[in-house]
Order: C-alpha cells, then sequence, then structure tokens
C-alpha cells in the first residue's frame, strides 16, 4: 500500500511517458511541442511533490505552525516553467516557420521533401 | 662554426630554399638556381660535420618539450651521417637532372614540384639527424606526406591511384604499427633516446619483443618489407627525378636508415641475440629479398622492374640488420649508401630514355644502347653493382655482409644472397645485352632520337662514375661504418 | 576590488550585452560590438585561469548569500580551462564571422544572431563557471534556446526543420538532467555541487540516487551527442550558418562532456560512477562504437560540413573513451581532447565558411579545384585535416599519443591498435576532400576567388593554434592533468 500513497509519483510516470509518447510518435510538429510540454509538465509535478509535506503550511513563519512545506523546489520550478514557456514559444516560432517554408507542418511529409531535395545531388 | 650550429643550418638551409623557390616561381632560372645553390650548400654543412663525426664527436641539438620527459632532438651519429652525406650530395646531382627533364618533358607546376622537392629533402635531414625515436617519427611523417603531390604530379587517374596506395599504406603502417610501436616504448622504457646498446633491455622479455620488434619493422613501411611494399611500385607514377631521388634514396633510405636505428639504439644487437623471438626478422627479409627479386623478373615496365629491385635491395639491408653481427651492420650502413648511387643512376637512366625515346617498357629497348651510348653505359654500370660485380661499390657492401653472415654461421642469409645475385643478375643484365646486342624489331617505328638533354646526360654519368670512385675510395663511408659499430 | 568579482563577470558581460547588441543600430555596430564582449570575457577567462593556477580554486557566492544556500560560483582548474577554450573559440569565429554572416544569413534577421551569439556564450560560460546545480539546467536552457535559434538562422529551409529536431532532443536531454537534478535534491537536500558530493555517500545506496544518476548520465549524453544518441547533431551543424556551425562544434558538446566529468566525479564521486555503478563499461563500449561508426559514416559523406559534423561524434567519442579509462592519464587525454578538438573542428568549420562564402554550398563536388582557386583555404583545411588525423606536430597527436599511453598503461593494447586504426578512417575521409580539391580540375572558366581576409585571418590563427598547442604543449597538458588528478582526488 505504500507505494499507492505516493500516487503523486505515479501520475508523474504516466505523464511523463505519455508526453514522451507523443514526442516520438507523432508526426505533427504542433503535437510535439504538446507531447514535450506534457513531458516537462511531469517534471513540474516531481518537484511540487517533493517539496511537500503532509500536514505542511506554507513556509510563513508564525507560532501556531510547526510543519512546513520545502518552498525551494516550487521556487525552482517557477524557473523550470519560464524556461517551458521559452521552449514553447521557440518551438511554436519554429513551426510557423517550417509551415511557411514546406507547406505542411507533417513530419513524414517534410521527410518527403527533403528525401527528395537531395536526389540531385 | 661548431657542429651544433651546422647541423642547425643543414636542417634550415632545404627549408629556407623551399621558401626561396616559392617566392622566386615566376621566374624558373631563379628558381632552379635556387635550388642548386641551396643543394650545393646543404652538402658542403653536411660534408664539414665529416670530419667531426669520424673523429668521434656527436654534436646534439635540443629544441621544446613535446610531452614531459619528451623533447624533440637531433643527435648527429655515424649512421646518419651516412644518410646525410648520401641524400645531400645525390640532392645536387638530382636537381640537375630535374632541370634537364622536366623541361625536356614540358611538366606542368614546376615550383610546386622543386617546394616539395626541398621539403622532402628538410624532412629527409630530420631523420638522418634524429635524436630520438619521437623526432624520428615526426620527420617520418613529414616526408610521407611532403612527398605525397610529388607522387601525384601528373594529376592523373592514374597518378591519383598511385598516391592513394602511396598514402594509404605509409600513412597507415606508420600511424597503425609505428606509432603504436613508439608509444609502447615510451610506456615500457620511459624514454625515446638513441642509445648504444639500447633502451629495452632488462625492461621487456619473451614474446612481446617479437611483437613490438614486428610492430616497428612493418610500421616502417618506407622499407618495403612484405607484404607492405605496394607502395613503392605505386608512386612509379611519379616524374622520374621523383623515383630516382625519392624512391630509390631519401624516402626508402629513410625507411632502412629507421630499421637499422631501431635494431641497433631502441633493441640493441646483445639483446636481440638474447630474444629468440626476434628471429623470424631474418627469414622475412630473405623472403622478401627473393619474392620481390623474381616479381621484378616479370615486369616490363622499366621504372617497375626497378622500383621491385629496390624492394628487394632494401630487404638486403633489413637481413644485413637481422643478422645481428658487427661485420653485418657495417655492410648494412654501406649498403644504404651502394644501393643509393645504383639506383638513382638506374632511375636516371630510365627517366633518360623516357625523355628521349618516350620508352617505357623493357621489351622496347632493343638496341637503343647504340643511340644513347652514356645513357646504356651508365646503366650497365649500375646494374653490375646491383648485382654486386666489382669495381663497384655493391660488391663492398655484399662482401662485409657476407663476412658477417658467415661469422654468426647465418646459412640462410649466405644462400638468400648468393641466389639473389643470381636473381638480380637475371633482371639486369637482359636489359643490357638487348640495349647493345638486339636489332630493333623490322617495321618498328622508331623516330630518330639521340641522348636525352645534356644535364640528364651529366647527372647519371656522375652517378655511375660515383658507384666505380666509391669502390676505389671506399674510406670514408667505411669509416663511418664503422663507427656505426664502433670498430 | 574588481578582481574579486571576476568570475560573476564572466557570466553578466555577455548576458547583459545580448540586449544591448540587439539596440544597436545597424549589423556591423552589433557585431563589433559583440566581438568586443566576446573578447572581454576571454580575458576574463584568462584571468581566472591565471587566478586558478596561482591561488587554487576560487568560490564566489552571487549577492553574498554564502553556500550551500546561496548560487555559488566555483572556479577550479578543469572548469577554468573550459571557460577559456569556449571564451577563446567564440572571440576567434565571431572574429571572422561578419563577411561570411552577411552572405548566409537574411539581413533583417543579423541583428537577433549576435544577440543569441551572446546569450549562447553567457550559457555556456555559465554552465562552466557554476558550483550550483539547479543553475547548471538555467544555463543550459539559455545556451541551448538560443543555438536553436541560431541554427534556424542557417540559410535554406533545412535549418528550420534541422533546429526543430535539435529543440525536441536539446529539450528532453535538459528535462532529464533537471530530473536527476531533483531526484539528487531529495536525497540530499542541497543543490550545491560541492555539498551534494559531500552529502551523497551516505545515501549512495538508496534507488533514489542510482536513478538520479541515470537520468542524469542520459540527459548529459544527449546532450554531448555521445553515440547513440547523436542522431541530432549532423543536421544541425550542417544547415547552421557556417561560423555558428564553428562556435557550436568547438563550444557546445564540449561543455557537455564537461558537465559529464563533473556530475560523475565532483558530484556522485569516482567511487559511486565508475566503481559501483561501473559507468565506464557503458561508456567505453558507446565510445568505441561511436567512433568508429561515426568516422566510417563520415567517409561517406556527399556534403563536407555534414562530414565533419559526423567526425565530431567520432571525436567526442575519444574523449570519453578516455575519461572511461578513469585514470589520470586517460582523464588527462580526454580532457586534452576537449581542448585540442575544440581547436580543430573549429578552425575546420571556419574553412567551410570560407567555402560557402564563395561557392554558396559545401557540397564535395563544389570542392573540385578549390585547391588553385582558394589556396590560402584549402591549405587551412589540409593542415586542420592533418590535426584532426593526428599527424605529429599537431594538437592531434598530442591527444593521441596520451590517449594511447593510458591506454597502454592499462594494458589493452587491443584497444590501442583500435584507436589508430580509426584514426586512419579519419585520414579516409579528410583525403577524400584533399583529393577533390587539388587533383579534380574545377569547371572551365573559374578563376581565383580567394576567401576575404577577414574569414581567412581568423581561420589561421586557429589553425596556426593547432601548431602551437602541437608543438608546445606544455600548457595543455599541464592543466589537464592537474584537472584530471584534481577531479580524481589525486594531491595536487
Amino acid at each position: 500500500m505504500a507505494s499507492l500513497g505516493l500516487y503523486n509519483y505515479w501520475l508523474v510516470i504516466a505523464l511523463m511517458m505519455i508526453g514522451f509518447y507523443i514526442v516520438i510518435t507523432s508526426p505533427n510538429l504542433v503535437k510535439k511541442i504538446i507531447g514535450l510540454n506534457i513531458f516537462q509538465a511531469s517534471v513540474f509535478v516531481l518537484y511540487i511533490t517533493m517539496g511537500k509535506i503532509i500536514g505542511g503550511s506554507a513556509p510563513i513563519l508564525s507560532d501556531q505552525i510547526a510543519v512546513y512545506s520545502n518552498p525551494l523546489p516550487h521556487v525552482l520550478i517557477l524557473t523550470a516553467i519560464v524556461v517551458g514557456v521559452a521552449t514553447t514559444a521557440v518551438g511554436l516560432s519554429l513551426v510557423v516557420r517550417i509551415y511557411a517554408a514546406y507547406g505542411t507542418m507533417e513530419e513524414d511529409e517534410i521527410e518527403k521533401i527533403e528525401a527528395q531535395e537531395e536526389v540531385p545531388t | 662554426m661548431n657542429g651544433e650550429t651546422t647541423m642547425l643550418l643543414a636542417l634550415a638551409i632545404p627549408v629556407l630554399t623551399a621558401v626561396l623557390i616559392g617566392l622566386l616561381g615566376r621566374w624558373p632560372n631563379m628558381r632552379e638556381a635556387v635550388t642548386l645553390v641551396g643543394a650545393g650548400m646543404l652538402f658542403l654543412c653536411v660534408a664539414s660535420l665529416t670530419p667531426g663525426v669520424l673523429a668521434g664527436e656527436r654534436p646534439e641539438l635540443l629544441f621544446i618539450e613535446f610531452f614531459p620527459g619528451l623533447k624533440l632532438s637531433f643527435l648527429l651519429e655515424p649512421l646518419g651521417m651516412i644518410f646525410a652525406l648520401v641524400a645531400s650530395f645525390l640532392w645536387i646531382i638530382n636537381s640537375i637532372y630535374s632541370i634537364g627533364y622536366m623541361r625536356g618533358n614540358q611538366e606542368q607546376k614546376q615550383t610546386r614540384f622543386y617546394i616539395c622537392f626541398a621539403v622532402a629533402l628538410a624532412s629527409t635531414m630530420g631523420i638522418a639527424l634524429a635524436g630520438n625515436m619521437l623526432t624520428l617519427f615526426v620527420f617520418y611523417e613529414a616526408l610521407t606526406l611532403s612527398t605525397y603531390p610529388l607522387v601525384v604530379h601528373k594529376e592523373s587517374e592514374a597518378a591519383r591511384a598511385g598516391g592513394r596506395t602511396y598514402l594509404g599504406i605509409l600513412l597507415t603502417t606508420s600511424i597503425a604499427f609505428l606509432l603504436l610501436a613508439v608509444v609502447w616504448t615510451w610506456s615500457a622504457t620511459g624514454t625515446l633516446d638513441f642509445r648504444a646498446g639500447g633502451i629495452l633491455a632488462g625492461e621487456m622479455h619473451g614474446p612481446m619483443v617479437g611483437v613490438l620488434l614486428a610492430l616497428y619493422m612493418f610500421g616502417i613501411g618506407k622499407a618495403a618489407l612484405l607484404p607492405f611494399h605496394r607502395w613503392l611500385p605505386a608512386a612509379m607514377v611519379a616524374p622520374t627525378p621523383v623515383s630516382a631521388l625519392l624512391h630509390a634514396v631519401a624516402v626508402v633510405k629513410a625507411g632502412v636508415f629507421s630499421v637499422v636505428k631501431v635494431v641497433v639504439y631502441i633493441f640493441g644487437l646483445e639483446f636481440m641475440q638474447a630474444e629468440p623471438s626476434t628471429d623470424w626478422l631474418l627469414y622475412m627479409a630473405g623472403a622478401s629479398i627473393l619474392i620481390a627479386s623474381m616479381v621484378a623478373l616479370r615486369q616490363d615496365n622499366l621504372k617497375r622492374r626497378l622500383a621491385y629491385s629496390t624492394v628487394s635491395q632494401l630487404s638486403y639491408v633489413t637481413m644485413a640488420t637481422a643478422i645481428l653481427a658487427p661485420l653485418s651492420m657495417v655492410g648494412a650502413a654501406l649498403h644504404i649508401a651502394a644501393h643509393a648511387f645504383g639506383k638513382i643512376t638506374l632511375f636516371f637512366a630510365a627517366g633518360s630514355i623516357y625523355t628521349a625515346a618516350h620508352k617505357t617498357k623493357v621489351s622496347e629497348l632493343n638496341g637503343i644502347g647504340w643511340r644513347m651510348p652514356w645513357t646504356m653505359g651508365a646503366f650497365a654500370v649500375g646494374s653490375l653493382s646491383m648485382i654486386g660485380v666489382p669495381p663497384t661499390i655493391g660488391f663492398v657492401s655484399k662482401w662485409y655482409m657476407l663476412q658477417g653472415a658467415f661469422s654468426t654461421g647465418q646459412m640462410f642469409a649466405v644462400a638468400v644472397i648468393f641466389v639473389s645475385t643470381l636473381l638480380n643478375a637475371a633482371y639486369f643484365l637482359p636489359v643490357v645485352y638487348a640495349a647493345f646486342f638486339r636489332k630493333p624489331a623490322v617495321g618498328e617505328d622508331s623516330p630518330e632520337h639521340g641522348e636525352a638533354p645534356w644535364p640528364v646526360v651529366l647527372a647519371l654519368t656522375l652517378t655511375a662514375a660515383g658507384t666505380i670512385v666509391l669502390f676505389f675510395l671506399p674510406a670514408l663511408p667505411l669509416g663511418l661504418a664503422k663507427g656505426l659499430m664502433g670498430l | 576590488m574588481l578582481a574579486v568579482h571576476l568570475p560573476v563577470f564572466q557570466v553578466l558581460l555577455p548576458l547583459l550585452a545580448a540586449p544591448v547588441s540587439m539596440l544597436l543600430p545597424g549589423s556591423r555596430v552589433s557585431w563589433v560590438f559583440s566581438t568586443l564582449v566576446s573578447w572581454g570575457c576571454f580575458a576574463l577567462s584568462v584571468l581566472l585561469l591565471q587566478q586558478v593556477l596561482q591561488e587554487g580554486s576560487i568560490s564566489y557566492a552571487i549577492g553574498g548569500w554564502a553556500a550551500p544556500w546561496g548560487i555559488e560560483y566555483r572556479v577550479d582548474t578543469i572548469n577554468a580551462f573550459v571557460l577559456l577554450i569556449v571564451s577563446g573559440i567564440s572571440s576567434l569565429v565571431l572574429t571572422g564571422a561578419q563577411a561570411s554572416i552577411e552572405r548566409e544569413v537574411a539581413k533583417n534577421r543579423i541583428d537577433l544572431l549576435y544577440t543569441c551569439w551572446l546569450l549562447a556564450l553567457a550559457g555556456l560560460l555559465g554552465i562552466a563557471i557554476t558550483g550550483d546545480a539547479f543553475n547548471v539546467f538555467v544555463f543550459l536552457e539559455i545556451s541551448a534556446l538560443s543555438s536553436y535559434a541560431l541554427i534556424a538562422l542557417g540559410s535554406g529551409r533545412r535549418a528550420l526543420t534541422a533546429s526543430f529536431r535539435y529543440l525536441v532532443v536539446g529539450t528532453i536531454g535538459a528535462t532529464f538532467i533537471v530530473i536527476g537534478i531533483g531526484l539528487i535534491y531529495m536525497a540530499t537536500g542541497t543543490l550545491n555541487m560541492a555539498d551534494m558530493g559531500a552529502r551523497l555517500p551516505a545515501v549512495a545506496e538508496s534507488r533514489t540516487v542510482i536513478a538520479a544518476f541515470a537520468f542524469l548520465i542520459v540527459g548529459i549524453a544527449l546532450k554531448m551527442a555521445l553515440f547513440p544518441l547523436h542522431f541530432w547533431l549532423p543536421d544541425a551543424y550542417s544547415y547552421a550558418p557556417s561560423p555558428v556551425a564553428a562556435f557550436l562544434a568547438g563550444t557546445a558538446t564540449k561543455v557537455a562532456v564537461y558537465l559529464l566529468l563533473r556530475f560523475s566525479f565532483t558530484i556522485f564521486g569516482g567511487d559511486f560512477a565508475f566503481g559501483a555503478m561501473a559507468l565506464e563499461r557503458v561508456l567505453m563500449p558507446l565510445a568505441l562504437l561511436g567512433i568508429f561508426i561515426a568516422s566510417l559514416v563520415a567517409i561517406f559523406q556527399m556534403d563536407v560540413k555534414r562530414l565533419l559534423a559526423y567526425s565530431s561524434i567520432a571525436q567526442i567519442g575519444y574523449m570519453v573513451l578516455g575519461i572511461s579509462l578513469v585514470s589520470v592519464t586517460g582523464l588527462t587525454a580526454g580532457i586534452l581532447h576537449l581542448f585540442n578538438h575544440a581547436l580543430i573542428k573549429s578552425a575546420l568549420f571556419m574553412v567551410m565558411a570560407c567555402v560557402f562564402y564563395r561557392m554558396g554550398a559545401t557540397r564535395l563536388d563544389d570542392f573540385a579545384g578549390l585547391g588553385r582557386r582558394m589556396p590560402w583555404t584549402m591549405a587551412a583545411f589540409v593542415a586542420g585535416g592533418l590535426s584532426l588525423i593526428g599527424i605529429p606536430l599537431t594538437v592531434g597527436f598530442v591527444s593521441k599519443w596520451y590517449l594511447v599511453v593510458a591506454v597502454l598503461e592499462r594494458g589493452w593494447w587491443p584497444l590501442a591498435v583500435f584507436i589508430l586504426f580509426t584514426s586512419l578512417l579519419a585520414v579516409v575521409y579528410v583525403w577524400r576532400v584533399v583529393e577533390v580539391a587539388y587533383l579534380r580540375p574545377a569547371a572551365e572558366g573559374a578563376g581565383r576567388c580567394e576567401a576575404p581576409l577577414s574569414i581567412l585571418l581568423p581561420t589561421w590563427v586557429l589553425i596556426m593554434a593547432n601548431f602551437y598547442f602541437g608543438i608546445d604543449s606544455s600548457l595543455t597538458v599541464g592543466v589537464a592533468s592537474r584537472a584530471a588528478a584534481a577531479l580524481l582526488g589525486i594531491g595536487l
């Protein structure tokens, strides 16, 4: 039962695998970005979980509170969220330009076009 | 001027010559004059070192440290002296010959040709004067790379293929085997200096010594020990002056020179005698002599025949070294000089025939001796030296090798020398015979031609004379060769 | 007073300069500005290295918050060396980049390129200098995001897909790293590297730490393109603008190799990483396979930039091989090659910049007759190629020498044979290009078209550095062996 009690971690693993699976299998570049986001979100959950202490309060000093949750991972993950947003932005803008250049954002079609380009050389 | 400064000059002159040739490339006459002056000065420089070395001086130069404890160093000793003398002297003659040949055949890109030649000579000097194995390796590689442009000089498909084989085999053997051997020696002994008596004794024993020797012997691909000889025939696509000086003298002699150096100064004769795992070298070299000679018999292309003869003659040096007797070492050292003079003459003759008659095959040479008496006369002299007939220097070196072989009771070596002498005769004498005593085939269209341009004839006459002069006056090379063994 | 703050300026300078360079009018001005900033970073890294060599490690608390709570910048021999490599390569390449960038990058985006360049530089320097594990992740992403943008600026639409693929892989790699760091934090409660190193042995048995180790190693391996996680690299390097390829080839993967060293030795400790986890048994086969396969693939490339990219993957293999020997000599060889290969590859990619400048492509066929048409450029290629092969008197030889010595020290002579034989594959791929350039005639009527001096000069400076450090290796070997000894915890 102890392992069930750590359900947050199971959630992390599930999210991570779902995200990873999408990144690997989806031919659509936007969906890849979505997958990447889910993948990163799993890490956010991981960090938040590790800082949380059952019964712990927010880290505001007060006489009535004895147990605090660890704020550091939460702060760290703010940074990681910002990084994730930046990555998504760069990724999506690349997709926009790829779509403009190739007329598609399906990876298999792009690969076909690229393979044709290579023939003359 | 002391020995050290002169050594520095000997290393610097060919480099400076290369630079000057590059700067003066637009004026062919100036350029060629620079080559000749450079060659002359180099020889004077090297020659002026000789008396000191004969008297027992060993000038030494130390440069920057490559790795902790491992310096770029130069040390002049008798064997290097022989090699440096031969190479620098023949460079003069070869330059005269080159001028005649390159102009006579209207070759392209002559400036590049002369630059690479000078750089190759600089590398040769580096090898001759190297004071430790790493320095030798550095210049060994430099020699390979600087001669590559000369091999592919014609830029044809054949030249490209030849260049690939050339570079492929020489770099493969040197990087995969020689470098490994050098690093191995370094990690086993902590030094790479050339020391009398060797550096390996006491550091290694058993079958590993034989393996290390194999890495050295096959790694020195320039010594053309079978089966890593194929680069030498491949290099024959180069213009003849290249074949003559580099692939009969500088490059291949750098190979056997390194072989002798390694055996004498890295392994040491006593150590080799004590280790039975090194015996294979003698048999390998003997086999190399015989097989290459038999292949030479069947070559119709004159330069290829000469190339295979070179393969066989190089293995003479290796075998003489492997006999491990002081007298045979003297023979090996002498043979470096003897073969250089003989073979360069033969190549000069082949180039002369090509320039004057545009013929490259042995079967086309019937009766040519009467049209080109100087060339074919010199060819005959060179052949005699290869076979080892007096009065040529080839006889002297073989004599010492035989003495060494008898003194240690190596009957295998004695037999190889006798059989290969017959084989040498079998592939050289028919050429001479056909040139002088056969009539040109009837109906053969052969335009009238006489001798090659005078610089060509002058050069080959000089080297042919050299093989004879050295027979009568062998004091200098003999003195140096004996100095090598402390005799 | 300022000398105390050197470590923070090392990162702050390019970081603050990046937006400024965007605001400057005209691409030329921002080039001059960025180049100066980069040289400034180089000067700082020289000062830092000097200080470290004389006085030992430097510890700098950001904002005065003491470690292990605050972020610490910690400079010891190895990262001072990496800082020097990164800033030096960046400066030299940037100096020669202007003409080539004007030709390869769309006019309205050139300003962006310099901004991203400085950001990437800041990120790479930050990764190297920081002593805080989470900080590593932040800088990793700064450098990665800006290098995606840099690569996407390449001419041709394939740069975009190359950049996208790199983005996906890079993000996964970075996320793996951040997971690993988080797991270590769970086990130790600290983010400071030195502190982690001190606390980890006590909890080394736990599964959390082992999982952290696995995530970190895979993440870093992705970032440094260790075979078989190298697939993003060839596209990224071949479609990026040539100077960007020169910059990234010399720095990005090298910094990742540094991370591998830092995490496996300083944080997890050699005993855990190589003793308990037997990391070398994973790294060595991968390194060997990578060397062999990537070299083989390089031989069959029809595009020279791509060829060099595959060769980079092989060279990463040599570095990792050195590291996986876990001996002072082995680590020295790995660290040496980190420096040496940065010189070699940056020089060769600069040559590509020269060729691209004139020919508009770097396909093998475009090289026909270039030996005559661009003599200086091709001479630089030959010289760089010789260094890549490892001919004596070049840096490539120094690395190879140490690697072979290290392998023989272990008595693994088949491995020595392998190393030397694979360097022959380098002969083949270098010589293919040389043959085409010198022995295949150019198209009719093609005249001499040497690259402009502004690109050629820095290229040759890099080439000369290849020879200088190949002949006098006392500085590089000295620093590398000190760094190796320090990583292994053997007294200085």
